[in-house]
């Protein structure tokens, strides 16, 4: 396929899944905030999310404080920021309307629909009840996304492309928020399980919509080391980096070719390493470190994706 | 004063109480259906043509302010007899105007026969890159737009034909899947032409037109890309063929062929159905300037290595200054009489012709040859005398740069409007497939004038679109069909599996 369109299409994917992911954070930040003494500040509670954004220094220069309400718009609709729900949605949009006919009608549709109905919130105030519908609406688009993409398009190298786009982010997604939760925790909390810990965790469960997985593979205290399990090595959590990759290498594996070699060789390596990888031997060399490389390496093979097959050279 | 609508030809009406015999079923089934009804249903086609992002583009707005195309629910119905005599006489154009364009890049024998003037040399449509080029099959306008009015029972006028990169088919294909949608059961008791294999037609052309020796080949469409007004459709048929829509910068040229840009590495490509004019097409030797071209695709043309539809310098063709000559084409290439009739035009390069459009300017329609899109234009009636004056002058400052034409009284066809069903005016373009046969699937874009009198049917100044229904008889001709019908299904399934 045309590699400008294959470019266009995992955008597209890539855009959408980080709305959701927003959203998501969005979500569990604005319900932590309810539960009391969950953070000293509204600054304690609200900097995380844009850590977890990787924009504070986009912030810092349009806004003042860590307020809430300021935190919300920044990350949903501030149109100056590129990775604001606002900004994802659009630019899913566009890079679907210029290869609308790489995917079926329906899916092509269900974008622009998107769009379209996108438009009730803009304007609107997020912060007074608005963000949980909000939130939910994303995330409810995404499903429906990822829902009509599967159901209807052919499998060939575009649904290849759309896949790829929307694992790699989900990759970078999962491994950004646990190390911002997780690095922001533990060094104070020496007790573990007490009742912040508990919502604090199960907030990041449940935005990755691992909550209930939890309970079902542990039925036991929510405790950080095996959140980190869940999230990381368990290749049956579908948010987890194991279940990415499963995915991303499968796809690659697809998109066979000469061309594809060092993509392919770079997936290997970092999936081995949670293939086979010990929590243990993780957390003894520092789980921050493990995901700070894990982030890093990912940034690499979306790079060496871009490189081979969507800017691809004349030669 | 413009005359009142009921004073035109009526495409329903033929009278104040009477209607012509092909609407008669379908007045009969719109008596029985209230406003409301109708209204609601072309609310709900605005809806589904926002959804599917049937949209054209206005410059210069944000994304919320790409347009709809207004549509109309009421159709507009043409015989099956009509139609015959309509397609007869598009074709029959089509194929001397084609003969015209291998001839004026060739031999030029109808300017040495002394048909056509030798002025159409300088015409600045004619490409003299393309002298002595041959092209597949010598067709030039593979896809041809043919704009008829009509004024009466029996006249039909070609206004212009479109012989560069004509647009608007989509919407012949998205109103008539509209209107099946909002009224099935209209379908039902009509037997109506299908028009859905245009895509399939148009895609079998485009193969036939490969350079000799390519077996399979790799057609493609070439788009300016998302913001040209006109990317729909481009995407549309793209899409409905199964053909890659590619924009210049997915193109390069290498030892004579073109290939696009893939995830697997360089495609090469033997047929490229562009809409994009021939003055954008190669920065090399045409606009210097345009980011939309191919850098080098003319000389991999010119030297066989690949199919362009249409063929560069078909604009010659389409010009108001050859327009004139179409006609005595017909007669010096295919030794026919014309079946479709030109409007009558004055050319002021004569003397006679001259006189009379200047003592009639306040009633004809003047319009500047070699250009298109209405600028260097007088409409008589709806100009103000000072508008006249000045156009005089110009005109006498150059003559030969102008044509003239009566202000034809266009039919007018019932539309849904704010008050109710009112008359308004309307044309008809007709798609023209050349290639391996010629023909043109039964069915055409028909463009309605929305305002009141108005007769301006082009989008840009208030024009909406209606389906168009060729009404077949229920005879055996309709079996015929069916069979043919099967036999392009067995082909494909054929086609499908030898791909897998």
């Amino acid at each position: 396929m045309l590699s400008r369109t294959a470019d266009h299409l995992y955008w597209m994917a890539r855009s959408i899944e980080r709305a959701e992911n927003m959203a998501r954070v969005l979500d569990v930040t604005y319900n932590m905030s309810l539960v009391p003494n969950a953070a000293e500040s509204e600054a304690g509670l609200w900097l995380p999310a844009l850590e977890i954004s990787g924009n504070v220094d986009a912030y810092e220069r349009d806004y003042e404080e860590y307020l809430a309400a300021d935190v919300i718009h920044f990350l949903a609709m501030d149109m100056n920021n590129p990775s604001s729900i606002y900004s994802a949605l659009r630019s899913a949009r566009e890079n679907a309307r210029a290869v609308r006919v790489a995917m079926t009608s329906e899916t092509w549709e269900n974008i622009n629909a998107l769009w379209l109905e996108f438009g009730q919130f803009i304007g609107q105030d997020l912060t007074k009840s608005g963000l949980r519908e909000f939130c939910d609406w994303v995330k409810a688009r995404s499903h429906l996304f990822r829902g009509v993409s599967f159901g209807t398009m052919l499998r060939d190298d575009a649904f290849n492309f759309v896949r790829l786009g929307t694992f790699i982010e989900r990759a970078d997604n999962t491994a950004r928020l646990l190390d911002v939760k997780y690095h922001l925790l533990l060094p104070e909390q020496e007790e573990v399980g007490g009742a912040v810990d508990y919502y604090e965790w199960s907030a990041v469960l449940r935005s990755v919509s691992a909550f209930q997985a939890y309970q079902k593979i542990f039925s036991d205290t929510i405790v950080p080391w095996r959140v980190a399990e869940l999230l990381v090595l368990r290749c049956d959590m579908p948010r987890s980096l194991h279940a990415c990759f499963d995915e991303i290498t499968t796809i690659l594996e697809q998109l066979s070719g000469v061309r594809s070699s060092e993509s392919k060789r770079l997936a290997g390596e970092l999936h081995a390493k949670l293939h086979y990888g010990k929590m243990n031997d993780i957390f003894q060399n520092g789980l921050h470190e493990f995901l700070s490389d894990f982030i890093e390496s990912n940034n690499m093979l979306g790079s060496e994706i871009q490189r081979t097959f969507l800017n691809a050279a004349v030669n | 004063m413009p005359k009142s609508a009921s004073q035109f030809f009526d495409e329903m009406q033929l009278n104040a109480v009477d209607v012509r015999d092909i609407y008669s079923a379908y007045n009969k089934w719109l008596q029985n259906v209230p406003y409301q009804q109708l209204a609601t249903k072309r609310a709900e086609a605005e809806v589904l043509f926002r959804r599917v992002g049937i949209t054209f583009n206005v410059y210069g707005e944000e994304d919320g302010a790409e347009r709809l195309i207004p549509f109309d629910v009421i159709p507009r119905l043409i015989s099956a007899k009509e139609w015959a005599k309509l397609s007869a006489g598009a074709i029959q154009r089509v194929r001397a105007l084609n003969m015209f364009l291998h001839d004026i890049y060739h031999k030029q024998e109808i300017i040495h026969a002394g048909v056509v003037p030798a002025s159409i040399l300088a015409n600045s449509q004619y490409r003299p890159e393309m002298f002595g080029v041959d092209v597949p099959n010598q067709i030039y306008a593979h896809i041809a737009g043919i704009d008829l009015v009509r004024t009466s029972e029996s006249q039909f006028y070609v206004l212009e034909d479109n012989l560069r990169t004509p647009s608007g088919v989509s919407y012949m294909l998205e109103d008539r899947k509209m209107m099946m949608r909002l009224f099935p059961e209209l379908f039902r008791k009509y037997s109506i032409a299908p028009v859905e294999h245009y895509p399939q037609v148009l895609l079998n052309n485009l193969r036939a037109v490969a350079q000799p020796g390519v077996h399979d080949p790799t057609v493609v469409l070439l788009s300016p890309g998302a913001y040209n007004s006109a990317y729909f459709e481009h995407a549309f048929i793209a899409q409905q063929m199964g053909i890659e829509l590619v924009e210049g910068q997915d193109l390069f040229v290498r030892n004579n062929a073109v290939y696009m840009r893939t995830t697997q590495g360089p495609q090469r490509i033997d047929v490229i159905y562009r809409r994009i004019d021939d003055d954008y097409i190669d920065p090399l030797v045409f606009n210097a300037n345009s980011m939309l071209g191919v850098p080098g695709l003319l000389s991999v043309y010119r030297n066989g290595g690949v199919t362009l539809a249409n063929a560069v310098g078909t604009g010659v063709a389409d010009d108001k200054a050859t327009y004139i000559h179409v006609p005595a084409m017909i007669k010096f290439y295919l030794g026919e009489e014309p079946l479709l009739e030109n409007v009558p035009t004055y050319e002021l390069s004569k003397e006679d012709d001259l006189q009379y459009v200047l003592a009639h300017l306040d009633e004809l329609v003047v319009k500047e040859v070699q250009g298109s899109g209405g600028y260097g234009m007088l409409v008589g009636p709806a100009a103000s005398k000072k508008e006249i004056e000045e156009f005089r002058l110009r005109i006498l400052s150059s003559p030969s740069s102008y044509i003239a034409q009566p202000t034809l009284a266009l039919s007018t066809c019932p539309t849904l409007v704010e008050k109710g069903i009112a008359p308004r005016h309307v044309d008809l373009r007709p798609f023209v497939l050349s290639g391996k046969t010629v023909t043109l699937v039964p069915g055409a874009l028909c463009r309605v004038a929305l305002k009141e009198g108005s007769l301006v049917v082009n989008s840009s100044q208030g024009g909406g679109t209606k389906d168009t229904w060729v009404l077949e008889e229920r005879t055996e001709e309709k079996l015929l069909q069916g069979i043919e019908a099967t036999e392009a299904i067995t082909k494909n399934t054929k086609l499908v599996a030898s791909v897998c």
